[in-house]
């Protein structure tokens, strides 16, 4: 198996897992669970026979996802407690949005920190809150701190101390660095509520987030499980000309309609997503690149074309931040590593 | 991958990709009489790789990938390919297993009743599972017990014992040498010999059986028996329990259970032969 388009493809048609010999079973679960997808697969697979070892594998990955829901919503449960005297409004970001408002992307999703977004003028309050909860940082490191401070989209990693869990506060969706700066404001203003107090972003905005966080920032790597969580959004919510409308126009108002239309049209490409195509746009030549990146994982779990990763590295670096700023951090980085010169 | 090894041990199918042929001829040696997974869909995955295309053939260096991965694995060197390939699958199933609660521990079996014994490395428990193996009992595994919430039964994992340092001579002597693996020189262990198991414990390995009785054996210390309440053998059991946490409910419930209906002791030894004997006296009072 020389790339991940079987498992993209069972995904996006589950009965095509009907007709796999055991070669293609090995490679479908080994692919799906090195792209973080086979909580998702299992969900998709559920009422389709299959062959018992893989039921065995599925019903694995279903009891993790399941736990790990679990675990999930404990810790949004947590912060939700430690936030609420605060009457800062609270939005809920990824995988912990997803479950928390059932969505169809939450479906067997693995769910790592817990992210949420508050507005800029109410971190230090919050900041504080998590604290006082049992929350510390997890990088003391001075230069670390700084850096998140003046430059990053969130406040440095914290972990509770006693569950171990990590909780990513944002102010926004990308590095202040990067070429694009999405409205903030306008994303907190257009936020959904849900029964507990918490929030969400509106659905076109979860697509808007995941395409930030899929094509303008990073390299992609294991941006599979991304590109279906856009998939699940857009399928579930993309029943009406308005959502294409507003999704459009949102794309617009933060700068990100070329990587929105290129999200949308890797996802038709990938997963055979119906998508608008007034918003999806005409293809471009690079597409090719991105939907190759996508898939490259072997039947092994490996990683394969690894100068195309390497290509999409270095971009992910020029996405971030200006070269000279590249450069002075790298610098900065690379004498902290070195340590004190004896 | 160019060089495959799959094997059923109990009741999980590996699969191991190595990128050299030495690894995987060792562990057809080793796992020779565990049945034929030809064509069966693998639970677990393991590579065993090159660094680089350049560690790959010079100082060949070998990098554990898989399923489930530490983040900051230690490669090691080809000559302990062997170790690399057990160590990653011991983490496939530590880290992945979700069905069975774990208990890093050994276990044998007599009678249709299980004896488990848990402890931190250098208790000697894998020794002692596979001298018990070699004196009547039924070897189960020296690294995982596999308890069954829904049953309570424990399941065998019985894998090639690794020997580290003095062990080795022990098993020498009581089984002789046809049984044993390649010498694993100065490894981050110490010196390493695999011991296979009675190829009688490899066929029956899809028996469980009920646990009877659980020892947390210390050696280097007087001959001591000491009795526990039953939270700090509940405590000592989820530390050594890996995946207790990632099973949630059902892992509380397959504990409880287990504390609940089996004898618990701690014993110090000073030598195999008292360990032996403190083990045949409680298993008597107790089984």
């Amino acid at each position: 198996m020389r790339d991940a388009r079987l498992l993209a493809s069972v995904l996006a048609q589950p009965a095509k897992a009907l007709s796999l010999g055991t070669e293609e079973w090995t490679a479908l679960l080994t692919m799906a669970h090195a792209e973080r997808l086979s909580g998702s697969l299992a969900h998709r697979l559920k009422g389709i026979a299959v062959p018992d070892v893989a039921q065995r594998f599925l019903d694995r990955a279903i009891l993790t996802a399941e736990q790990g829901r679990r675990e999930a919503l404990w810790e949004v449960e947590m912060a939700r407690r430690a936030l609420a005297p605060l009457g800062v409004p609270v939005i809920l970001l990824k995988g912990s949005a997803f479950v928390a408002a059932g969505l169809d992307a939450g479906q067997g999703r693995q769910i790592g920190d817990l992210d949420i977004l508050v507005p800029k003028a109410d971190l230090p309050g919050v900041e504080r809150a998590v604290l006082d909860a049992g929350w510390a940082w997890l990088k003391p490191d001075p230069y670390d701190d700084y850096y998140y401070r003046t430059w990053m989209h969130e406040l440095p990693p914290m972990a509770h101390s006693e569950r171990g869990r990590m909780i990513d506060i944002h102010h926004t969706i990308l590095p202040l660095t990067a070429r694009v700066r999405p409205d903030a404001a306008a994303l907190i203003a257009d936020r959904a509520a849900l029964e507990n107090g918490l929030f969400t972003l509106s659905p076109p905005d979860m697509v808007i987030h995941a395409v930030a966080h899929l094509l303008a920032d990073g390299d992609l790597a294991g941006g599979l499980r991304n590109l279906w969580d856009i998939d699940r959004l857009v399928r579930e919510h993309g029943t009406t000309k308005a959502y294409w409308q507003t999704l459009k126009d949102h794309a617009a108002l933060h700068g990100l309609q070329q990587h929105v239309a290129r999200a949308l049209r890797l996802c038709h490409h990938v997963f055979e997503t119906p998508v608008d195509a007034d918003v999806a746009g005409e293809p471009r030549r690079a597409d090719v690149l991105f939907a190759g990146l996508l898939l490259a994982r072997n039947g092994w779990g490996r990683q394969v074309r690894g100068p195309l990763r390497m290509a999409f590295y270095v971009r992910s670096h020029w996405l971030r931040m200006p070269p000279l700023m590249l450069a002075r951090h790298l610098w900065t980085k690379w004498r902290k590593r070195a340590g004190p010169v004896k | 991958m160019r060089h495959v090894f799959s094997a059923r041990i109990g009741p999980r199918v590996f699969r191991v990709g190595s990128d050299w042929r030495r690894p995987v001829d060792e562990l057809r040696a080793l796992y020779r009489d565990y049945p034929d997974t030809a064509g069966e869909i693998p639970d677990f995955t393991v590579r065993l790789e090159g660094q680089s295309w350049f560690r790959r053939h010079v100082r060949p260096s070998v990098t554990i990938e898989g399923d489930y991965m530490l983040p900051e694995a230690v490669p090691l060197s080809l000559e302990h390919g062997l170790l690399a390939a057990e160590m990653a699958m011991n983490l496939q199933i530590a880290l992945g297993e979700r069905r069975y609660l774990l208990l890093h521990a050994s276990s044998v079996e007599r009678d249709g009743k299980v004896l488990i014994m848990t402890g931190e490395s250098g208790s000697g428990k894998s020794t002692l599972s596979a001298l018990l193996g070699e004196r009547g009992w039924r070897f189960m595994g020296d690294e995982f017990a596999l308890i069954d919430p829904q049953t309570g039964l424990a399941h065998a994992f019985p894998r090639p014992v690794s020997l580290k340092n003095q062990a080795i001579a022990v098993m020498q002597d009581a089984a002789g040498e046809a049984r044993l693996g390649p010498l694993l020189k100065a490894t981050p262990k110490g010196d390493i010999r695999h011991f296979m198991p009675r190829a009688e414990a490899v066929s029956a390995m899809d028996q469980p059986g009920a646990p009877a009785l659980i020892l947390f054996p210390r050696f280097g210390h007087a001959r001591a028996i000491r009795e526990m309440g039953t939270s700090e053998i509940f405590v000592r059991l989820t530390q050594a329990s890996t995946n207790y946490v990632a099973l949630g409910d059902a892992g509380f419930d397959a504990l409880t259970h287990l504390v609940q209906s089996t004898q618990a002791r701690a014993i110090d030894y000073p030598d195999t032969q008292t360990a032996i004997s403190l083990v045949e006296e409680l298993w008597a009072e107790f089984a």
